[in-house]
């Protein structure tokens, strides 16, 4: 796999963008919104399952070999900044991102079947890599997958888990005794000895369990391989796809708030034409537009093959991180004190914002691994 | 420009200029019996239209003929300073006599150019030029002062804004001259900045004379024109921020007219040779952080990683604009931030550069790492937000233009005599 990063999406990946779009907006408004991030499951079923059905969704970066639609990960990405956009809660995170990431990273083919059942729509995954110390510094994890008759025992605590406590199938990362690379093993959340708590979040729109594995029965999918390669590249795919949500979220928030400063009148003018207000909203456009290049040009850069994309993939979290922040907090800035009510939509993204800004490795996290990417690769930028 | 009747591709042409260079191009031609051949066979300047020296060639066409003459080391038609920033504001607002006196020395680089138009109580507000044009007989008396001049001390030409009404608005009062700048009533003097560069010059008017035939324009239209100027300017500072660096290609100009082309070089380049510190040098950071050991500290290694972060997405999203306009997609936002964007390159560079150099910082010339280049980067960047539009005219025009954001209620549109000015 090789080729060049473009700099403009085609006519087809713009198409898809317009329907997408099209589908969110008249099914997920910010009252809909609302409504499903209060309910139990925290997603709305129905609406996964025409996703699936009219949009073939949820395996738009799987393969057509094993069920899905067969695109890349630009694909993905396009759909995921239109997720961030609207804040739909969806499956797409936890199974589409996270799991078909790992999955295709680690197990090709040992997973395949778990692929296809992604991308029919019908089946819910969650990636439980994570755990309570450390980021994604995979040396530090200890979950243990015990080998014995034939199957593997799984126990350890994961933390931060995505749909933790929705899906049916987790992907876990665990600690063979006798193999020194960490694995990747299947374990059905109706297992016995899967205790699963969903965490209270900051961001309802995005849900997240803690999972307790005591002797649960895993199997084995495969391994991250030399390096951690295969978590490192999980990660990457993962990151890239998070950097393009949040450059959804961002470009709505500045498009709101650009619209608020024209409506709204202070001292007999609209404060749009304040030059204190016009300079923030250029640094702020600016902001994101670098974050909105780097996280199209990581996503090219996937697809692409190039070789050089945890550097990319870090890059893009870091500054999307920054910059959805940025955005999320000029938004209630300008919106003065109505941007703090619960009534006014904006903290919606300012949780989104906060709750992205440390998922998957803190902005200060991603630009440590910039560097070490640098170092490995012994190359100049 | 003029758009030929029919377009040719972009083999065509290379086969042409190739076929052209293989049967002309001589390095040791004089320099300038060779840039006359460039004038007279349209290739000095092929973005040119075909009735002044040119081949009407879109920016395509001449990409393909810059490659040929890099390929074989061919002198071009002189390019740097000033000059082609007079020449497109010559072809689009000038008479057949004005292209025919100054087009060609344009081209052969007999000629050097300077633009008047800043002055010490205009700078921002550029249309509020204080030096006066009065008509006497069939001559304009100039008088008056400029600032911020690059090479006005060798350029024969200026390119000239002056007030013609006091009683029109601001705008509307200016007319725009071509100004001979060897003559008793103009006095040029350098102008030392904090870097220790002097790059930049004063010039006092006093009594100058510029003939009537020299007015570009009608007389009231200055401002126009002078936009004009300017716009070409910013595309060219967008092309150089872009990157596109000549590879110099030693082995290649070893003629007696790169000799001659050199020698050209050092007086017309010596002002910009320390735009690049300017800029903030990105492309020292990592090499300078390793070869001290200062990529250890976990500081260093945060802020080197955001300038390099921002300075690849700078690029990136120049390059996204490029590859929209290409696409005939409509224009975003992308293609407006770049100078906006350099500044923010620039000061965290020289936050990097710092914290790399460390205590080295507070030293100068010789005993600054790699023999004053930090040193120059430290005292350069503040430049950078100020010169060819501030960074607060580059949000007002970000918001104004690109965002539709509403302009400030304004305090200057009446008779110019009346405003309060400095």
């Amino acid at each position: 796999m090789s080729g060049t990063v473009t700099f403009v999406h085609t006519q087809e990946q713009t198409l898809f963008r317009d329907s997408l779009r099209r589908f969110l907006d008249a099914t997920s408004p910010t009252t809909r919104v609302r409504q499903v991030m209060e309910s139990e499951s925290g997603f709305d079923a129905d609406l996964w399952k025409r996703m699936g059905d009219e949009l073939a969704l949820p395996g738009i970066g799987i393969a057509e070999t094993d069920g899905g639609a067969g695109f890349g990960w630009t694909e993905v990405c396009i759909a995921m900044e239109e997720f961030g956009r609207t804040l739909c809660p969806s499956p797409f995170m936890a199974s589409s991102v996270l799991s078909m990431a790992a999955l295709s990273t680690m197990a090709p083919a040992t997973g395949a079947a778990l692929l296809s059942s992604i991308a029919s729509g019908t089946h819910h995954c969650a990636l439980a890599a994570q755990e309570l110390h450390g980021q994604w510094d995979f040396a530090d994890w200890q979950c243990t997958a015990i080998e014995k008759d034939g199957t593997f025992r799984l126990d350890g605590v994961k933390h931060l888990v995505v749909d933790g406590a929705q899906a049916q199938t987790l992907l876990v990362v665990a600690r063979r005794a006798d193999q020194p690379t960490l694995a990747l093993f299947e374990v059905e959340t109706s297992t016995a000895g899967v205790d699963r708590r969903p965490l209270k979040v900051i961001d309802p729109t995005r849900r997240l369990a803690q999972v307790t594995l005591k002797g649960a029965q895993g199997r084995l999918l495969g391994t991250t391989g030399k390096d951690n390669a295969g978590l490192e590249r999980t990660l990457d795919l993962a990151s890239i796809a998070l950097a393009n949500e949040m450059v959804g979220g961002m470009g709505r928030l500045f498009a709101d708030t650009l619209a608020y400063t024209r409506l709204r009148v202070q001292f007999g003018r609209n404060i749009a034409s304040f030059q204190a207000i016009k300079h923030r909203m250029a640094e702020l456009l600016i902001q994101v537009e670098l974050a909105r290049s780097a996280a199209y040009y990581a996503a090219s850069a996937a697809d692409a093959g190039l070789n050089n994309l945890s550097y990319l993939a870090s890059l893009a979290k870091s500054l999307a991180s920054d910059a959805y922040l940025l955005a999320a907090q000029e938004a209630i800035q300008l919106h003065g004190g109505i941007g703090f009510t619960w009534d006014n939509d904006t903290h919606l993204w300012f949780k989104r914002a906060k709750s992205s800004e440390v998922f998957l490795g803190t902005p200060a996290w991603h630009r440590e691994r910039m560097i070490r990417a640098l170092e490995r690769s012994g190359a100049n930028t | 420009m003029s758009t030929p009747v029919t377009t040719p591709d972009q083999d065509s042409v290379r086969q042409e200029v190739r076929s052209w260079l293989e049967a002309n191009w001589d390095a040791d031609t004089p320099l300038i019996a060779w840039r006359n051949k460039l004038v007279d066979s349209g290739w000095g300047m092929p973005e040119w239209p075909e009735a002044w020296h040119g081949r009407g060639y879109s920016a395509e066409l001449v990409r393909v003929v810059e490659q040929e003459f890099g390929r074989v080391g061919a002198v071009t038609g002189a390019k740097a300073g000033i000059r082609l920033l007079a020449a497109a504001t010559l072809l689009e607002h000038g008479t057949d006599a004005h292209k025919r006196t100054w087009l060609r020395r344009i081209i052969t680089g007999e000629d050097t150019w300077c633009q008047l138009f800043s002055e010490p109580g205009s700078g921002s507000d550029l249309a509020g030029a204080t030096t006066r044009a009065d008509l006497r007989g069939d001559e304009w008396i100039i008088n008056g002062q400029k600032v911020w001049t690059t090479s006005a001390h060798h350029a024969n030409w200026g390119l000239l804004l002056a007030r013609t009404d006091w009683d029109a608005p601001k705008h509307k009062g200016l007319t725009f001259f071509v100004i001979n700048m060897h003559q008793p009533g103009v006095v040029v003097q350098p102008l030392r900045q904090m870097n220790g560069h002097a790059s930049f010059n004063q010039v006092f008017i006093t009594d100058a004379v510029v003939p009537r035939e020299y007015q570009v324009g009608q007389v009231g239209n200055g401002w126009a024109v002078a936009m004009t100027t300017l716009a070409h300017e910013r595309r060219r500072a967008d092309g150089l921020r872009s990157g596109s660096s000549d590879v110099d290609r030693g082995s290649l100009r070893r003629g007696r007219i790169h000799a001659e082309e050199d020698a050209e070089n050092l007086t017309v380049l010596a002002p910009y040779t320390w735009y690049p510190q300017r800029a903030g040098r990105t492309d020292l950071a990592l090499p300078q952080a390793v070869a001290g050991g200062r990529i250890a500290d976990p500081v260093v290694r945060q802020e080197l990683a955001r300038l390099l972060a921002m300075s690849s997405t700078a690029e990136w999203t120049a390059r996204r604009a490029r590859a929209a306009q290409q696409a005939g997609k409509p224009q975003g936002p992308e293609g407006s931030l770049g100078k906006l964007v350099a500044s923010h390159v620039a000061r965290q560079a020289q936050k990097v550069h710092t914290l790399i150099a460390d205590g080295d910082s507070m030293l100068a010339g010789a005993d600054s790492p790699l023999q004053g280049i930090i040193a120059e980067i430290l005292l350069s960047v503040p430049a950078v937000s100020i010169a060819g539009g501030t960074d607060e005219i580059q949000r007002n025009i970000i918001a104004e233009r690109v965002l539709d954001m509403p302009k400030e209620p304004r305090f200057d549109d009446g008779p110019f005599r009346d405003i309060p000015r400095n």
